[in-house]
């Protein structure tokens, strides 16, 4: 079972459509996850069945028992996050500052604070139209602890790859350089990086790959919207081939990536020309 | 010599885990004893960071002389490791328990 | 005035039209733009500005001290993060899974873990011409942004007065970090695209606003791809939608260059104009 998990580090490179349609090409081989659950789009181009669903606990926040209180303020003082303001001369837990770490639970004399698991979001098993199966997930509004999800989503995805002997896991991975793409990235045998020639493009690129570095994973990179600034290209490239980065391909500027997405289809389905024949290429290439 | 692996199983066939922090069991040979023993250590699933520190505690506390591993531990595990008076082999990730093993004993594996 | 600009899908163009639109409000206002996409900033790839201040940024962290400490244990069982852990008779840190609590430090009987700085990242300030930028960078290997976006904030708010426009470019997402950067603004301006994705995420977004009962206005960018659903959900749910930036092949190569656009693209600069009267008659209307 290999593992191919897709990051950007800067959004809108169109990394999601380009893993839906390694998902679409995949077909029954592979366990699609997406693990981008702040921002999870892969479901509007897969027409996932939303089959099974399950909430999602995750992390402690602190709840006060009003009747215990006695409304000496040892927790509000104790609280390095502001979490524990005083509203109509009662102690409340403010639950979006709450950190969940618990110091306020050990100073508390009458026991009047509890540590409460989170429902932080949703998380979903689905048969798409792929033939393939995808785990998928919504987090809570302002949730914390975005990463515990991700490890989630993968880890089911795993668990049903193992069970019915499929070759490969896609990952959709998370943005940023933060603990969400270190849970993506967490276990992966190999990254595949989207990026375009843009200053921006580049500057991220260098950025989560420091990250992925640590990781030990070998990684290849698809540039997209390559036509764009050949001059940053280049610079990439330039990168590329000093970290001994495998360079899958290169993508054009091209509407049909909006277009498809528009029609609820991926771009191998949605287009039948040159898109496509470099993304069921690059595809052969990753797995 | 105790001699502790990364493993994917409880047996000698069963596969490596190239993992470290989030490894499925540790398996533990006592070479004196000719004894093989194993650590669960499955629910690291459900921890999103920090498996590897946490798995170096379950490690630390088997003391074993020889860690045989896959890819290597991280930096946080690496840290842990140092306490431990050990010495850490990699490299044996597509390989089973027993094949790692024979490979330590030719001296075939890269230390860390 | 403070205004975040936000996004539920990352690259629906917040730094284009932070760093376009905080250039623009320069000539003729004191404006401050601050980077809190503290992950991944970008903006000052367009601002390049003169640096006239740098400093690292901290976050504090227990130390262990051996020679105190008894070994009771008990740092290990309040850590709600296993940020601490014994090990025989060793504690050890795990700075990057800490959240500086300081449970483990101010529970310890004997006093052994004292809180000790640790840099997460750095603040630069820059100036050019009327327009001040304040960027936090995240070193690679931390995983928490919200203190360095917390601490950012607090800078912003001792170093500009009141009189300053002050416009934060806020991280991707709905989660943590995204809601940090925005708690303070006055108005959040939400950048989407008229895409599938561009709607899906923005109802995340609005959700997110909502909940925090922020006022907050909608920016479609790439106006003309795509199809007309945003629109449709702005005005169902009563969303002021603000502008409409064009979508032109020419705009993607000048952001590619690391080049500001309404200089550059009249249609883009006109958009700016009507932008920047939304805000300053936002302001005159007490939002501050």
């Amino acid at each position: 079972m290999k593992e191919i998990v897709i990051i950007s580090g800067k959004g809108g490179t169109g990394k999601t459509s380009i893993t839906a349609s390694f998902a679409m090409l995949g077909g029954k081989d592979i366990v699609v996850a997406d693990c981008d659950v702040d921002a999870a789009d892969m479901h509007l181009l897969m027409q996932p069945d939303w089959e099974k669903s399950e909430d999602f606990y995750s992390g402690v926040i602190a709840e006060i028992d009003q009747e215990k209180c006695v409304k000496c303020g040892n927790c509000a003082d104790v609280c390095r996050f502001s979490a524990i303001p005083i509203i109509d001369k009662k102690y409340v837990v403010n639950k979006l500052n709450c950190e969940g770490c618990g110091y306020c639970f050990h100073v508390c004399p009458t026991d009047a604070i509890t540590m409460k698991e989170q429902n932080v979001g949703k998380w979903y098993i689905s048969n798409t139209k792929a033939d393939n199966v995808m785990v998928h997930a919504r987090l809570g509004i302002g949730a914390e602890n975005s990463g515990k999800l991700v490890a989630k989503v993968k880890n089911e995805a795993k668990r049903i790859a193992k069970e019915t002997d499929k070759e490969f896991i896609v990952v959709d991975g998370s943005p940023g350089i933060g603990c969400p793409v270190v849970s993506s990235l967490s276990g992966a045998d190999f990254v595949v990086l989207v990026t375009e020639p843009t200053v921006s493009g580049l500057h991220d690129l260098k950025r989560v790959y420091q990250l992925v570095k640590k990781f030990n994973i070998s990684a290849g990179c698809i540039i997209n919207k390559s036509d764009l600034n050949t001059k940053v290209a280049r610079q990439i490239e330039k990168f590329l081939r000093e970290e001994n980065i495998i360079h899958i391909s290169d993508l054009p500027y091209d509407e049909t990536f909006t277009k498809a997405m528009t029609n609820g289809q991926t771009i191998v389905e949605y287009d039948d020309a040159n898109l496509k024949n470099i993304l069921v290429n690059s595809w052969e290439k990753i797995k | 010599m105790k001699i502790a692996f990364t493993t994917k199983g409880t047996e000698w066939d069963s596969i490596m885990d190239p993992r470290f922090g989030r490894t499925e069991f540790i398996t533990l040979y006592d070479e004196e004893k000719d004894e093989l023993t194993n650590i669960d250590n499955r629910s690291i699933e459900s921890v999103a960071h920090g498996a590897s520190p946490q798995t170096a505690q379950k490690l630390f506390d088997l003391n074993p002389d020889v860690l045989i591993t896959g890819n290597g531990p991280g930096g946080n595990a690496g840290r842990v490791l140092a306490q431990a008076n050990l010495k850490i082999f990699v490299g044996a990730g597509n390989m089973t328990v027993k094949e790692a093993y024979n490979a330590y004993k030719n001296g075939e594996l890269k230390g860390f | 005035m403070k205004i975040a600009i936000a996004s539920g899908k990352g690259g629906t163009g917040k730094t284009t039209l932070a760093v376009n639109l905080a250039s623009f409000l320069a000539e003729s206002r004191k404006v401050v733009l601050c980077d809190l996409d503290v992950e991944e900033p970008n903006s000052g790839l367009f601002i390049k500005g003169k640096l006239i201040h740098r400093e690292d940024k901290f976050k504090m962290i227990p130390e262990w001290e051996k020679d105190k400490c008894t070994l009771c244990g008990h740092c290990q069982k309040v850590c709600n993060f296993h940020a601490v852990i014994q090990l025989g008779d060793q504690i050890m840190v795990f700075p990057e899974l800490c959240h500086s609590c300081y449970a483990c430090s101010e529970l310890c009987p004997v006093d052994a873990l004292p809180m000790i700085p640790q840099k997460m990242g750095e603040l630069k300030q820059f100036k050019k011409e009327g327009l001040s930028f304040v960027e936090s960078r995240l070193d690679i290997g931390q995983e928490q942004a919200v203190p360095l976006i917390a601490q950012t904030r607090e800078d912003l708010d001792k170093n500009f007065d009141d009189d300053f426009i002050k416009l934060f470019d806020a991280p991707p997402g709905t989660s943590c970090p995204v809601i940090e950067a925005t708690k303070d603004a006055d108005f959040v301006i939400l950048i989407t695209e008229p895409t599938p994705f561009g709607l899906h995420d923005l109802t995340l977004a609005v959700d997110t606003m909502r909940e925090l009962e922020k006022n907050f206005g909608v920016i479609v960018n790439r106006h003309g791809i795509g199809n007309n659903d945003v629109l449709t959900y702005c005005q169902k749910k009563n969303i002021p939608v603000i502008s409409k930036l064009p979508n032109d092949r020419r705009i993607a190569e000048l952001y590619s260059r690391g080049s500001l656009i309404y200089q550059k693209i009249p249609e883009f600069k006109k958009q700016l104009v009507n932008i920047a009267d939304y805000l300053l008659k936002l302001q005159e209307e007490g939002i501050r």
